[in-house]
């Protein structure tokens, strides 16, 4: 057992056994999932309560599904539309949910931190589903694994992540989670869209995409994050796509085996191509979503074992 | 009033930069005499020994939020008042970020008031440069220094608009009025809650770089020169502002500069895992940044040490980082940090109390501050090395909210005397 933690809050804190650990039985539940019967017992009497402060179709629909196919049960919140609303905070919120003894809390929140301080004061289980420009955990869990399935390893690879890095807790997670791993990670952007001081992480940065995806393995596309810009980031979608929009002309300067990754939801035409998107022999976007399912299981077993303080006597088998 | 002599003490004098054995005699409320050689009591004197430990003109702290009026159940007049004196400083500047703010004489007066009533120490209050801190119109500042007001500021809040401020200046100028001013470009800084860089980046928290406060200083330098007005500028925190700041100084402007304890002592890091009692206003720096204010403090450039007391209630702590309320309150442990500098080897002690007390003093025209014959006897009694840790439950202030909880400080108050009376003694 190397994952012993009581939350997934953020890759940070995760030592690289521990992610290779998530990993490997996240391996496991892609097999189970792709199988006829698709069910597992492993969380059953155990309770889930997805809490999205922040709107979300896939993440949550993906925390539901892993959360069912492993015999949980498993409520859904809106909470953009309820207590917030009516001016609780976040604690209060948290205390009545505590209240409601369940053992799995799914968190998403638009600002930073706002999951740790909630996980501070609930007595349960709670996973990070993205905070505001902070962590995604299992974005960056399932990206991984989606590296390795394609790829054969996670380690000593060369990953670029391109476009709106300054608004991705999505790049964050993943530049924490590749750089433990020992890949070579560059960052490819306007200068508009980079984090201050992020070359200090280890990460080579580039503004010339197509410099950046010289001999790379994955190139990983980022959402242009429209909703999170208060104007002028940058000068136009159109010089966008020009610049830093993957076509089939940059992904040339890649790897002629490398995969192309996105996080979802894409905007066809900005920072991807439509055909570089559908490509089956370049893309693996589907599969990322397919990887997300899986890692979210892989996640929330070894959670609930370290819940219950130690293994379930009833280990996988598949 | 009680005549007193406190013998035996080591006396700190800012003025002169010395540390010295020494015997002061008060009457009156007034020093009447310092000697080096031994005082030997009169009889109907009050002898007071101090053991040997440190004695120093009591700390003048400008910028100091009373929360009266609006929020009192933040901090009273009373409460911020026993916690100054408990932390040996003997004259709060109070701010005018008040709601409402503090722009009109009848408000002034209203919190005079209430400050005369309620604290043992003496209370200096500012008013706001413009109506409603709002920058668009400036306030009564003819009536406002009438009714006492000892400077002008909009807190936190810049007058961006250029022309408001340069006539706001110009006008405070002609009264002799001293305008303090928050150096920040708020374009830059709108939303931010960390100093842009690693660490800000790593933890998602919107951020504005520390140019934004040279920009804010270089633009009010500017006009400065252009209307020859007083100006204090309340927290330089960065590096980058400290050439333009010398620069000033020689080319005989009329302008100070502060910065905050908290700047001195902690950096951007400190936040780690998104600890709101380490959201400040500007935030914190980073360490580079500190050990320059650190140095300009050294050096004389920076002029005024001060503890930008700022009450919040858990509620407005209890939040995600980005929504908490910035501040920290600082009155008991302004002394115990600044003490941090001296043991760290910063700073020697006069250096410290140039800062604290003579400066101040000084900028505002007060004869306080001093160690000598005819200064009012605001002193403050304590012993360097004591070492405890901090119970943010035992702090006097109503709110809670500092970031030095369970830290480890070196440096008791034993007695603060305001007009040459006691108004805190340590239990021992």
């Amino acid at each position: 057992m190397s994952f012993t933690d009581k939350h997934l809050l953020g890759i940070e804190p995760l030592r690289p056994e521990a992610i290779t650990e998530i990993l490997d039985l996240a391996d496991k539940y892609v097999a189970l999932n792709r199988g006829a019967l698709k069910h597992s017992d492993v969380l059953a009497g155990l309770t889930q309560i997805n809490m999205f402060f922040e709107n979300s179709t896939r993440t949550q629909a993906s925390f539901e599904l892993a959360g069912k196919r492993l015999g949980a049960d498993v409520m859904n919140m809106a909470m953009q539309a309820s207590s917030i609303k009516k001016g609780e905070t976040l604690i209060d919120t948290a205390l009545t949910l505590n209240a409601m003894h369940p053992d799995i809390l799914v968190v998403r929140h638009p600002h930073s931190g706002a999951v740790d301080l909630l996980a501070q004061k609930v007595n349960c289980t709670v996973l990070n589903a993205g905070d505001g420009q902070h962590e995604h955990p299992t974005q960056a869990l399932l990206d991984g694994l989606t590296i390795r399935r394609a790829k054969g390893r996670l380690h000593r690879l060369n990953i670029a992540i391109c476009g709106d890095i300054v608004h991705s807790r999505v790049a964050r997670s993943n530049i924490i989670l590749l750089g433990k791993m020992e890949n070579r990670i560059r960052l490819i952007g306007p200068p508009t869209l980079m984090p201050a001081g992020i070359a200090e992480l280890g990460c080579e940065v580039y503004q010339d995409m197509r410099e950046g995806l010289h001999d790379v393995d994955v190139v990983m596309m980022l959402r242009l994050q429209k909703e999170r810009m208060d104007g002028g980031f940058i000068p136009s979608e159109r010089e966008y796509y020009h610049r830093y929009g993957l076509n089939a002309e940059k992904l040339q300067y890649a790897k002629s085996n490398a995969i192309v990754m996105h996080p979802g939801p894409m905007n066809r035409g900005v920072e991807i191509d439509g055909e570089i998107a559908d490509d089956i022999n370049r893309s693996v976007i589907q599969e990322q979503v397919e990887m997300g399912v899986a890692v979210r299981m892989a996640a929330m077993d070894l959670l609930a074992r370290n819940l219950r303080g130690g293994p379930t006597p009833s280990e996988v088998t598949v | 009033m009680t005549k007193r002599l406190l013998h035996n003490a080591h006396v700190i004098d800012p003025e002169a930069g010395t540390v010295s054995r020494g015997d002061i005699r008060i009457e009156n409320g007034m020093i009447t005499q310092v000697s080096q050689s031994p005082l030997s009591a009169n009889p109907n004197e009050h002898a007071v020994d101090c053991h040997g430990k440190y004695l120093a003109p009591g700390i003048i702290d400008i910028g100091v939020k009373v929360c009266e009026p609006g929020e009192r159940h933040k901090e009273s007049f009373k409460s911020a008042g026993l916690a100054a004196a408990a932390g040996g400083i003997t004259t709060m500047v109070t701010r005018p970020d008040t709601t409402p703010a503090i722009d009109s004489p009848e408000t002034l007066e209203f919190i005079a008031r209430r400050a005369n009533q309620a604290t043992p120490v003496n209370v200096m209050p500012m008013a706001a440069l413009t109506k409603g801190r709002n920058g668009r119109e400036m306030s009564e500042i003819g009536f406002l220094i009438d009714a006492g007001a000892i400077a002008f500021t909009d807190c936190d809040h810049v007058v961006s608009n250029p022309k408001v401020f340069a006539r706001a200046l110009s006008y405070a100028c002609a009264l002799g009025a001293l305008v303090i001013a928050h150096p920040q470009e708020p374009t830059l800084s709108k939303g931010a809650a960390a100093t842009s860089g690693k660490f800000a980046s790593l933890r998602g928290l919107p951020a504005v770089s520390a140019m934004a406060e040279r920009m804010g200083l270089d633009r009010d330098i500017a006009l400065i020169e252009m209307t020859g007005a007083r100006y204090h500028a309340d927290q330089i925190t960065t590096a980058r502002a400290l050439p333009a700041l010398e620069r000033a100084k020689a080319n005989g402007l009329d302008i100070t500069a502060g910065t905050s304890i908290h700047h001195l002592t902690l950096n951007e890091l400190d936040v780690a895992d998104y600890r709101t009692f380490f959201k400040v206003k500007p935030p914190l720096r980073s360490e580079e940044d500190r050990k320059a204010v650190v140095a300009a403090v050294r050096t004389g450039l920076i002029d005024i040490i001060s503890s930008m007391h700022t009450p919040q209630d858990e509620e407005s702590k209890r939040l995600p980082f980005e929504e908490a309320a910035s501040g920290a309150v600082a009155l008991e442990t302004l002394l115990p940090a600044a003490l941090r500098l001296f043991h760290a080897g910063d700073l020697e002690l006069p250096q410290l109390f140039r800062a604290l007390s003579f400066n101040p003093a000084k900028r505002l025209g007060l004869p306080a501050g001093r160690m000598t014959p005819g200064a009012p006897a605001d002193l403050l009694l304590f012993d360097a090395h004591a070492p405890f840790v901090l119970n943010r439950f035992t702090l006097l202030s109503k709110s809670k909210n500092t970031p030095f909880d369970e830290a480890r400080m070196q440096g008791r108050v034993l007695a603060t005397f305001v007009a040459g009376e006691p108004v805190y003694e340590a239990s021992i």
